[in-house]
């Protein structure tokens, strides 16, 4: 064909004569002549961060259903780059806490969470992981997620719907573009030793039953809210 | 008609008679064991020696043809502990008993009856962990719901809900020490934690496996991750509004309409209060729609195991379910936790314009057929996914009725039981449908019957469409006149259950003259269902176990309560 000899490689076009005007943008032209950007390290890692979640594959209760539907078609949290769900604590940023927690779990949790890596990030689904929820007065019942881990985000609803959880996770993601999270506290349900506990009636009764260097939680229902 | 069932052959066995359940022969077969005689609204109960509870059960078991045992409850009076054995038939669950055995408050022990009953074993630890009583020759009696370390028993009267706790955390047990627990002290096993955290566990099931290479030799479910004290809301719940929410919460995979009709069943029976008729339909009608929703993610999930596939069959059923959720959301408000029903009918009529409504509806059911024969054709009738299922995971119909399995577990084993039709009540007698059973008693059969359940399930919801767009303007009542407050007569007893979407879901309520329940026990299929895993998978390669799992269809909010 005769044009031919016009064809050229993407390259030669672009460094040719100036940028290709498909390249510009709004916020190239921002830049104005100088291509780079100046920034802190910090701030575009946080962007980053915020960018591309990994979420972990946590189910608990009802609410991980609602969960489920916010991964899956039609809600597709992965349009806000937050929808790859990891099966290994090992692998995630964000752990989504859908459901009641219970005397027997919160151990279990507590090791999951601290599986994951840091920079690490929390949200709570649903009024169980405020308060206990609908279950709050049972006997078996923890009274929120807080006692246990810290969490950055609440989003309530029983369940919450998709669209909530979703707005949850965005605020997530600003806030980590921020550069905020919760701060790691002592909370008042830990993981500790046995033989660290204070030696009372309940620790002697037990004292057969389990070894000094076992992990346990205990749990001060009077105390809690 | 199709709802008819085969005749059932009942009637050479004690008691039978044309009338119904003759209870003195009973009685008599019982002879010297029964020491009173109790009744209840959906039974007459035999008050037996708690020495001879095993004999007892079996007698009613060989002689008269009570072959499964339903639910064990345990409650607490001012003088006494008792034990409930309900006992029905597989061949006509209309057919029940119940066997109350009572001991002493001080020091409450009675016989086991898991010689007779395999499922006993479950539910007398559950009675072990909450009510204190202690059940001998039982062959393993520890807590279930709770941890092991849990001090004192929650259901009895003198719980002290503020004392501390102390719960281990020990399960991180190294898979590569040795080990030596199969085949006697022999031979090299391998122990591994499945759960609580696990993807394939559907929820926070805890699995203790054993593995002697690749083959399972022994699996221990270890349950309570979800124990969210459920009876206890419930007793602390005025009948008339306050208990409704909560049965939303045990099988909450979109089955919530399932279940508050479980509840609205059994108080309905407690304080007599007649449903109109129309109400009964819109039931019926919602009811299914939660069992398409619920076999929906069953299925999906399935897949999910068997293929490890996120991508199509899930996002296909979630998809659908999608679709039901929000004709579902028209008609109550909510997406998952419906809150719906009422005692004596319905909360609110359906949405305005009916006639969308209706339309809505049937877009769904019309594009429903192309749909399943998409499944079918990803599921079904793929040979990698027969290959996986066909002839694993065998439990066959002997040890399904034993450890007293119910819903689509059982009749994948070919058991025809289906409280739908075979305990009526709703609209479902008016209407044309059929109870599916398969044979294969395997990991396909229950997947199968799942599938096949939805398309019945369309068939009903259709005719109920149909039924609802004709009813004339001026008769729709949706809630008979129920007071303001209930108050059952003191010591009514009863034990009603209807087929949930994972089976017979039943609830037992005690009535002491209050606004609420003394004592209110659930009934799950998914406790009785996932007991019987080990029966299944033992002996089989560790990915059938995991099949298995994924085809009793198990929800722990359910199982835990
Ligand atoms: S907040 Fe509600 S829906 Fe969520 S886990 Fe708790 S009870 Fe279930």
């Amino acid at each position: 064909m005769s044009s031919d000899k016009q064809i050229q490689s993407t390259q030669e076009a672009r460094m040719g004569e100036g940028v290709d005007s498909r390249f510009n943008s709004k916020l190239r032209e921002a830049f104005g002549s100088s291509p780079f950007i100046l920034t802190k390290f910090d701030k575009f890692m946080n962007w980053v961060r915020g960018s591309s979640m990994f979420m972990l594959q946590f189910g608990i209760a009802c609410c991980s259903i609602e969960m489920m539907h916010t991964y899956a078609v039609k809600h597709d949290l992965d349009r806000f780059g937050a929808g790859v769900p990891r099966a290994s604590p090992r692998q995630a940023d964000v752990i989504i806490v859908p459901g009641t927690i219970v005397s027997k779990f919160a151990p279990r949790m507590k090791r999951v969470y601290d599986q994951m890596p840091e920079p690490k990030f929390v949200v709570g689904m649903g009024s169980c992981t405020i308060s206990g929820g609908p279950f709050h007065e049972g006997y078996n019942v923890i009274k929120g997620a807080e006692e246990v881990i810290p969490v950055d985000i609440h989003v309530p609803g029983c369940p919450p719907r998709p669209e909530a959880l979703v707005y949850g996770v965005a605020k997530l993601q600003e806030r980590i573009a921020n550069g905020e999270s919760s701060p790691v506290t002592v909370k008042p349900y830990e993981l500790e030793q046995f033989g660290d506990l204070e030696g009372d009636e309940l620790v002697r009764h037990l004292a057969d039953q389990i070894d000094e260097e076992d992990l346990v939680m205990r749990y001060n229902w009077a105390e809690s809210p | 008609m199709s709802l008819e069932r085969p005749e059932p052959s009942t009637h050479d066995q004690v008691g039978v008679t044309e009338r119904g359940l003759d209870y003195e022969a009973i009685d008599d077969l019982l002879g010297d064991l029964v020491i009173g005689r109790e009744s209840h609204l959906n039974a007459e109960g035999f008050v037996v020696r708690p020495e001879r509870v095993a004999e007892a059960l079996d007698r009613l078991k060989q002689q008269a043809g009570f072959d499964h045992l339903s639910c064990v409850t345990a409650q607490e009076y001012d003088d006494r502990f008792e034990s409930i054995y309900h006992l029905k038939k597989y061949a006509d669950p209309t057919q029940e008993v119940s066997v109350v055995v009572p001991t002493s408050h001080d020091d409450p022990h009675s016989q086991s009856g898991n010689a007779v009953f395999r499922t006993a074993d479950w539910h007398e630890r559950e009675a072990y962990d909450l009510m204190g009583i202690t059940y001998d020759d039982h062959p393993d009696l520890r807590r279930i719901l709770l941890p092991e370390t849990w001090q004192g028993h929650p259901m009895r009267k003198d719980y002290d809900k503020e004392q501390p706790q102390v719960v281990t955390f020990r399960e991180h047990a190294n898979p590569l020490q040795e080990d030596h627990r199969a085949g006697g002290g022999e031979g090299d096993t391998m122990f591994v934690n499945i759960g609580p955290h696990h993807p394939a566990t559907h929820g926070v099931l805890h699995l203790k496996t054993v593995l002697d290479g690749e083959t399972v030799a022994d699996v221990e479910p270890d349950i309570g991750y979800l124990h969210r004290c459920e009876e206890q809301m419930c007793q602390q719940g005025t009948y008339r509004h306050q208990i409704m929410p909560y049965p939303d919460r045990w099988d909450y995979i979109s089955a919530g309409i399932l279940n508050e009709w479980a509840y609205a069943r059994t108080a309905e029976d407690l304080a007599d209060i007649e449903v109109p008729e129309y109400a009964q339909i819109i039931r019926t009608m919602s009811a299914e729609m939660c069992r398409i929703a619920s076999h929906m993610l069953a299925v999906g999930t399935f897949a999910l195991d068997v293929y490890g596939d996120f991508t199509a069959i899930f996002m296909y059923s979630t998809r659908d379910r999608e679709i039901v959720q929000n004709l579902l959301e028209d008609l109550t408000g909510q997406r998952l936790m419906f809150n719906y029903l009422r005692l004596g009918g319905v909360a609110w009529d359906l949405p305005e314009p009916r006639e969308e409504y209706f339309e809505k509806v049937r877009d769904f059911l019309d594009d429903l057929p192309a749909k399943l024969e998409e499944y079918h054709d990803l599921i079904t009738g793929n040979e990698i996914f027969q290959l996986r299922c066909v002839n694993t995971g065998v439990l066959d119909p002997e040890m399904a009725k034993s450890y007293g399995t119910t819903g689509p577990v059982a009749r994948g084993s070919g058991i025809d039981y289906d409280l739908r039709r075979d305990d009526p009540y709703g609209y479902y007698p008016e209407l044309d449908w059929d109870v599916i059973t398969e044979d294969g008693c395997d990991n396909y059969s229950r997947v199968l019957v799942r599938m096949k359940e939805v398309e019945e399930s369309a068939k009903i919801i259709e005719q109920c469409v149909d039924l609802l767009e004709d009813w004339p303007e001026e008769e729709r009542e949706i809630q008979a006149n129920v007071p303001r407050t209930l108050k059952p007569d003191n010591d009514t007893e009863v034990y009603r259950a209807v087929e949930g979407a994972k089976g017979e879901l039943g609830i037992y309520i005690r009535a002491d003259g209050t606004d609420k329940p003394a004592r209110f026990k659930i009934r799950s299929p998914c406790y009785s269902n996932l007991q019987a895993l080990p029966e299944m998978s033992n002996g089989e390669y560790i990915p059938d176990m995991i099949a298995s799992l994924g085809s009793l269809d198990i929800v722990l909010g359910e199982v835990d309560r």
